[in-house]
Order: structure tokens, then sequence, then C-alpha cells
């Protein structure tokens, strides 16, 4: 019994997709440009779906805060993009990606879209090598391919260390060209600060001009929101300073449900915090375990220089406790692992939360530059950025926020439980489960830009009259004055603690309580402590400035305020989801040897949560996601 | 290592149309391990507690890649440290008691909006010109079927590098945008993709760049020194190759 149809079609999963296309209704070339299509984000799956549906004939306009669409958060991506092309030879197909890719999520996503975005995954390398996108190439002038977590083929198509890059300038090239041709309109400098919906369907969005200040409206026949994840509710995380929830709560509070919101993937090796500065954290790649070894010291409180202290004084607690995969478990165990021993007073550095990731055998069994030539330009930035030689002295790492495969919930057409908004690439919680591949979120974002959303958005338009709600409707009014009178409470407090004093400490109550490790009694706390967190925040918030003009601090105050709600239910996920599973781990539900233990029979669902009003529980519905042709099985790394 | 005391001389800006000067500020308490733009949220956090208006200035990734940070730091485009955004810049590059003088990226192409922060869209305008391959989704041949030099792919991707933020612009002298150009159509015209627009491509977007009033290049390659992904100049010879090679052949 459920409210969520997945709209899942029938037929072998092998031909789903390709019959679902035969059947979407179609919009004929003539008429697509009386449709007005509204893009929020020009990330991998924003650009990729403006320049798209602009090259098709809609009108698109298409919205982004940063000053050009070219710096959307997809460029810090670095590792790659997987695709079953099966170029190496070595037996990789579509089923395998899918296969890949469904297990890796833990069990945690729906069969036919994972199949779908391994079905067109080589079409997005052909795609962007027609863009002039630079991939790698061995020396006969063919693509180069290397191997990623959680995969025993070579599937990973890169660019250097900046794969995301060089994709988002392929996507952002595709949307300059539209733009150059009238047919997709950039708004950059705008933050989305609400969704307009009438008639029961999405109409359009108001924004804020952030430099002029104003609300804008904008009216469409269908809103793709491309915002990217929630990351920033933790404060700290490896995502870029502005992204935000904003737009995708914004939709929850007009009616799309949200999925999966606790499903955080937690990266291991990031440069740890350096002070209460901090304003961010920086990755370094999970290749560097293949000839790092991880440690601290046997002691509590040792405090002596690393290459001080003997062999037997260190504990490489990964080799330890794993003896099977030591450094190269995944990402979940080696995060959690790391927050053990620093938890448990073991932790390195100024500020004892940081492990050592030890490059000294791995130099001496094969040379400086051997490992010069595999991690250089990492190496060179960790320098950078701590003033320490990691050829010398080993490097402090630990684990950081980096991806969020929570989203809101939508169907196999990538639309949300409002009709005619739909949400692409990473906020949505479609394809990954529980736990994101390395390499699955770029193969994602243009996935959904190029090669869903353009079929599944006609269909879509083709059933709705072209310009029915203009921004004169009464809708438009009501929203705009909403969001002004949220802009003015803001601005009126004047109380005596900054945003970011509350970001941070939000953030710190995330981390603590709904991180790498969660329980009950920490979920109950965080709740309480996140309202009363809330409460305070509209008491005695400082928001300088005013609403008229360029004023970073209201455009972050929005924002804080948003996280402040948003991380509540990230909460009651977590409390709800009695299971252990991918990145969301209960203690109370782990195995004897510390693994998360996964519960098929009660929780082989989506959650998918409904608002109801802001002093309300909001509903928690449920997707059961049925395996037909992958059989559920445990994780093992022993 | 110890905190230290700093001056800072930023450029205050109400807005485009007002008048801009630097105001001086004293910061005690900076870590050497802060970056240089944690340095500016530490006097933002203090300015907001006395209920001053913060310092504007643009940033996201703070990760060196997204191209939004720009400054000039001490008369330096992304201040002292090679190949280095401002944003990867970090306070031990300085001592105690230094003055630091903090200004926005200079150029009449790029208009201040407020305090730090520039208007550079002309430089979205250039890549509108000209800065793609004409080639819609859906239309792409088996990726396999272009083979392309390893040489050829290595150097394009060098040129591809680029992370728009205009610190060459900044530099140069004459504000002009040739390194910037240069890399994008040097990146096209390496690869086999880019040929069949090669001509029109470097004509449009050397108009384009001239219609947004950035100067011209007199080879100080100043662009070079501050550019923080290590874009070369020779790549700006490639774009003079390739402007003559255009307009010698021009059919318009």
């Amino acid at each position: 019994m459920t409210v969520l149809q997945s709209k899942v079609p029938d037929g072998p999963l092998a031909d789903k997709w390709t019959q679902h296309k035969n059947k979407l209704k179609l919009v004929a070339p003539n008429n697509k440009r009386k449709y007005n299509v509204i893009v929020v984000g020009t990330g991998l799956a924003g650009a990729a779906a403006a320049a798209s549906l602009g090259e098709m004939g809609y009108n698109v306009k298409a919205f982004c805060y940063q000053d050009s669409a070219r710096r959307a958060h997809s460029i810090a991506a670095q590792g790659g993009i997987n695709a079953a092309k099966n170029y190496p030879n070595d037996g990789d197909s579509v089923w395998r990606l899918f296969y890949d890719t469904i297990k890796g999520g833990d069990f945690r996503s729906r069969e036919a879209n994972v199949y779908r975005l391994a079905e067109v995954s080589n079409n997005i390398i052909d795609q962007c090598v027609a863009q002039g996108v630079p991939f790698a190439r061995e020396y006969g002038g063919l693509l180069a391919n290397r191997t990623f977590g959680g995969a025993q083929v070579s599937r990973t198509f890169y660019a250097r260390g900046q794969t995301g890059q060089q994709l988002l300038l392929g996507a952002y090239s595709a949307l300059m060209r539209q733009v150059k041709k009238g047919k997709v309109k950039v708004f950059p400098r705008r933050d989305m600060l609400d969704l307009v919906n009438a008639d029961g369907a999405a109409r359009g969005i108001i924004t804020r001009n952030m430099v002029t200040g104003e609300l804008e409206r904008h009216a469409a026949d269908a809103v793709l929101v491309c915002t990217g994840g929630y990351g920033n509710a933790y404060y700290l995380s490896t995502n870029a300073m502005g992204c935000n929830v904003t737009a995708a709560w914004r939709c929850h509070k007009r009616g799309a449900f949200f999925a999966n919101p606790c499903f955080t993937q937690i990266h291991p090796t990031c440069i740890p915090v350096s002070g209460d500065y901090q304003s961010k954290l920086t990755l370094m790649s999970e290749s560097l375990r293949n000839d790092g070894r991880v440690w601290v010291p046997k002691n509590k409180g040792d405090k002596r220089p690393p290459e001080q202290i003997p062999e037997e004084d260190r504990d490489y607690y990964l080799e330890r406790r794993y003896p099977a995969f030591g450094n190269m478990v995944p990402r979940d165990v080696a995060s959690r692992a790391a927050k053990d021993r620093c938890d448990a007073g073991y932790g390195v550095g100024e500020t004892g939360m940081a492990v050592y990731l030890d490059f000294k055998r791995a130099i001496e069994e094969q040379g400086k530059e051997a490992i010069e030539a595999k991690y250089g330009n990492l190496f060179h930035m960790y320098r950078k950025i701590t003033d320490e030689d990691p050829y010398k002295v080993p490097m402090r790492i630990y684990p950081a926020v980096h991806y969020t495969m929570g989203g809101l919930w939508v169907d196999y057409n990538l639309e949300s439980t409002i009709p005619g908004l739909f949400v692409l690439g990473e906020a949505n919680f479609s394809d990954h489960g529980a736990n994101r591949l390395g390499a699955s979120a770029l193969m994602q974002g243009l996935a959904d830009g190029y090669f869903v959303s353009p079929y599944t958005v006609g269909n879509h338009l083709a059933q709705t009259t072209p310009g029915e709600i203009g921004t004169d409707h009464d809708a438009f009014e009501s929203v705009e004055q909403e969001v002004q009178g949220r802009i003015d409470k803001l601005l009126s407090i004047k109380g005596n603690r900054s945003v970011d004093s509350f970001h941070r400490e939000l953030g710190k109550i995330m981390w603590d309580k709904c991180g790498m490790a969660r329980n009950a009694q920490g979920l109950k706390e965080a709740i309480e402590e996140i309202r009363s967190l809330r409460w305070a925040y509209w008491e005695n918030v400082n928001v300088t400035g005013q609403g008229n003009q360029l004023n970073q601090e209201l455009e972050k105050a929005g924002r804080v305020a948003d996280f402040l709600e948003y991380g509540e239910l990230m909460c009651r996920d977590a409390l709800a989801r009695e299971e252990s599973c991918g990145g969301h781990f209960r203690e109370e539900y782990q195995t004897e040897e510390n693994e998360a233990k996964r519960d098929d029979e009660h929780f082989c669902h989506v959650a998918a949560w409904e608002y109801q009003g802001d002093d309300k529980e909001p509903i928690r519905h449920q997707e059961e996601l049925k395996f037909e042709n992958v059989e559920l099985t445990t994780r093992s790394y022993k | 290592m110890v905190a230290m005391k700093i001056i800072l001389h930023i450029w205050r800006q109400d807005g485009p149309e007002t008048k801009g000067a630097f105001k001086t500020y004293q910061l005690d308490g900076v870590s050497p391990h802060m970056s240089f733009l944690e340095m500016l949220d530490v006097l933002n956090e203090k300015l907001i507690s006395n209920n001053e208006e913060p310092v504007v200035f643009e940033h996201d990734c703070r990760e060196g890649i997204c191209g939004c940070c720009g400054l000039m730091i001490n008369g330096q485009a992304h201040g002292p440290d090679h190949e280095t955004t401002a944003c990867q810049l970090h306070m031990r590059k300085f001592k105690e008691g230094d003055h630091i003088w903090i200004e926005p990226w200079r150029a009449g192409a790029f208009p201040v909006i407020r305090d730090l922060m520039v208007d550079r869209s002309a430089l979205d305008r250039i890549m509108q010109a000209g800065g793609f391959v004409s080639i819609n989704t859906g239309n792409a041949p088996e990726a396999n079927s272009t083979i392309i030099p390893k040489q050829n792919a290595d150097d394009s991707f060098d040129a591809a590098t680029c992370i728009g933020c205009g610190a060459c612009v900044a530099a140069c002298k004459n504000a002009s945008a040739m390194l910037f150009v240069s890399a994008k159509v040097s990146q096209f015209a390496l690869l086999p993709q880019g040929q069949p627009e090669r001509s029109t491509r470097v004509e449009n977007m050397i108009n384009q760049m001239d219609q947004e009033g950035f100067g011209g290049c007199t080879n100080t390659n100043e662009c070079e020194a501050a550019c923080p992904a290590g874009i070369s100049v020779e790549n700006i010879a490639r774009l003079n190759r390739e402007f003559i090679a255009a307009t010698l052949t021009s059919k318009k």
C-alpha cells in the first residue's frame, strides 16, 4: 500500500528503457518552441539537460548561484567516470556495471534505474569525446581506462585528476552554444528560493537576483531541479561553500517527497581539520590506500613525532582488524575505524582528530620515483595545504562528508511527486542506494542530463498546454510574498550571533550524532538539539546589511535556515531505519565483527518523507524495492 | 606555530557606481595553517560581531578548481605562491606584522560589483562566440572511432585545464584575455573534433574578446606567471598562428 508510483515499466530488465522510450509521448518539432523549461543548477546534470533540451528546440532558462555556469561543484570531481565499454577486454558489460552499482549501494536502489544508468553509460563517453573532452589516451591513440573501487574490471575513463572539470566544461560549452543560438538563457548569480505550483503541477520558481537583491518570477511548463547534494548540513564537507539544500528543501515543503535523507557518504581520506576557523575539507584520492598504511600510536596521547615512534608502538588498526582486506577495506569501514580510534583518544596531530597514512614502507620497497609517478600530484596538493612533506613524514588524514545518496524522490521518469517537477543528478535519490561507488556520480549526472530527461520531460510536456500559467497568476504572487517575508524576518532579527556560528554548531551535532555511526539515543538527542538551535537561530541570528543589495550573509542565512530544518529530517530518517546498510551505520545493528547488518525483511525499501507543516510530524512512506534480477547478498570484506 | 598579527588594507566599494577606497584592519591570532580565505572569514566574523558589513569576496570550491576566487594580493594576482589560487594560498606565506594589500581584479572588462567581487561575464560571452564543438546530444560516433595521438591529447589537456578565473587579465598591464582565449582555441585546434570549426572559432572568439574591451597582447608573459593552472604562453603563439591562418583563408 503506497502512494508512490515508481512507473517502472514491465518487461525484461534489459528491454525496459527501450520499450519505455517507445511509449513516451512526443512533442512535434514545430511545437517544441512553444514550451518553456526551467533548469536550476548548471552542474553536470543541469548543464547537460539544459543544453540538450535547448538543442531539441525548447526554450530553456538555466539558473545558477555562481557567477558563471562553468563553476558548479561537479568541477571538483577528481577520479573518473565509469562506462561499460569493455575496451580493456576484461569481461565488462552493461550487466556487470549494473550489478556492481546495485551491490555497491547495498541493495537499496531501484533495479530498473540502475540498469538504465549502466545502459546509457557508453553513450556518455561517445558524447563527451565528440565535444572535445580530452580524456586520457594510450600511445596508440585510443582511450585509456583505470580501475576504481568496488569493481574487478577497468572501466573508469579519466582526465588526469580533473575528470569532473573536463566533463563539466564539455557540458558548459554545449550550453554556451545554445545561449548563442538563443535557445537557452542563463541566469547566473541567482538563488532559487521557492517553487511555484498551480493546478497540481510545478509551474515556476522564485529566484533572488544576488547582485540587486530583487525577487524574480519565472514561469515554465516544467521545472528541473539539478542542485546537487546536502553534504553541507554537516558544515564541514568536501562540497563547495555555496552547496545547499534550499532548492530541494523548498520543493519538499511544496509537496515533493524526500527519499532516504540519512544516506550520506563519508570519505575516509581527507585532509583533517586544523582549527576552529576551518571552512571546508579537501579530499585525497582513495587510491592512496593502495600503498599507504594507516596507523595510530599504540599508547594514548603519545606525542612523539611519527618518525620517532618505533614499529612496536604503532597500531596498524586496519591490518589488525581486517587482515584480509587490510588498508583497502571499503570507504564506510575505513571511515568508521578511524573515528573509533580518534574517539578513544589515539588520534594524532594538534587536534587529535587524525590518523597517519604512511608511505615509508612503500617508498623503501618501490623507491621514491615509483611513488611519485603514481601519486605526485596528490602529494603536491597535500604539501601545499599542510606544509608537510609526505615523502618524509606520514600524511595525516581523517574522514569527511563527501556525497549524499538521498535526495528528492523520483519515479522512473525522474519526476517527483509533484507533476512537472523533475529532479536530476545528486539532487535525486535514485541510483546509488545506501552507498555510491567511485566514478559513478559523474556517470549519473550526465546520464540524467543527456540521455534520460530529454525523453521523459518531453513526455510531460506533451500532456501540458504550453504557457498555461503565467507569472501574473495568484500562485506566484503568494509564493513571492512568502519568500519576501522570510527575507525580511531574517534581516530584522539583528541578534548577536553570526550565521556561520549557527552553521558550525549544526554541523557538529550532525557529525557527532548523525555521522559515520548513529544510534537511537544520539539521534533522539540530535533532533531535540537541532530544534532548540533552530529556535535560537530565529531569535538571535545577526544578518548584516540589506535585502536590496548584494549580501552574502543573507544568502548564507537562508541556506542555514533550511539546513536547520533539513538536519532534523536526516536524523528522523536515520532513527526510523533500524538497520545498517552502506553509509548508514546504526550501532545497534551490526554483526559480531562490527559489519553493517542489513534487515532485508523490514527495510528493503525506500523511505520517502512527506512534509506536513512546520510543527507537524512528517509522514514516512515506503516504496518496496523488488529484486527480480539479482540476489540479495551480504557484502563481506573478511 | 604561533599565531600572527597582520595588517590588512582591503578595497571596499559599495557598488559599481560608488567610489571605493582602501580600509585598514588589524587582525590578531592568525594561524599559519589558515588558508587566505579562512583568514578573511575570521576578519568577517569580527566585523559582523561589531555590526559592520563583512568584506564581499568570491569563492566556492576552495580547492583551486572552480575559478571563483580571485584577489590581487600585494599586487599579485592570487598572491605570492606559484600556480596557486587565492583559496589554496596559506597564511604561512606571511609573517608577523605583515601589511597585506587586497584588491579586486582590475580590468575595464571586469567591472567591480562590490568590494573584491567583479563581473567576469565577458569570459562567458567569449565562450559563446565559439568555445565549443557543434555537436548535439545523441549525435556522437563511437568514442574509439576517432584515434588521437597521445601527445596531441596531452597537449590539448594542458590547455583545457584553464579554470577561467581571470587572473591572466588582472595580471596583464593591457588587461588582455589572450591567455584565456588561447587556451580554449588550442584545446580544440589540437583535436580532430575541433577541425571543422577551426577557422571560424578563432575569428569569432577574438572578435568577441575585442568587443568586450580586453586589451591587446604585448608578450610580457605576466599572464603565464599569474596563471594558477599553469597555462603556457605557447598557447598565445598558437592562437596568433591560428588567427593569421584563419584570416588568410577567410571566406567572409
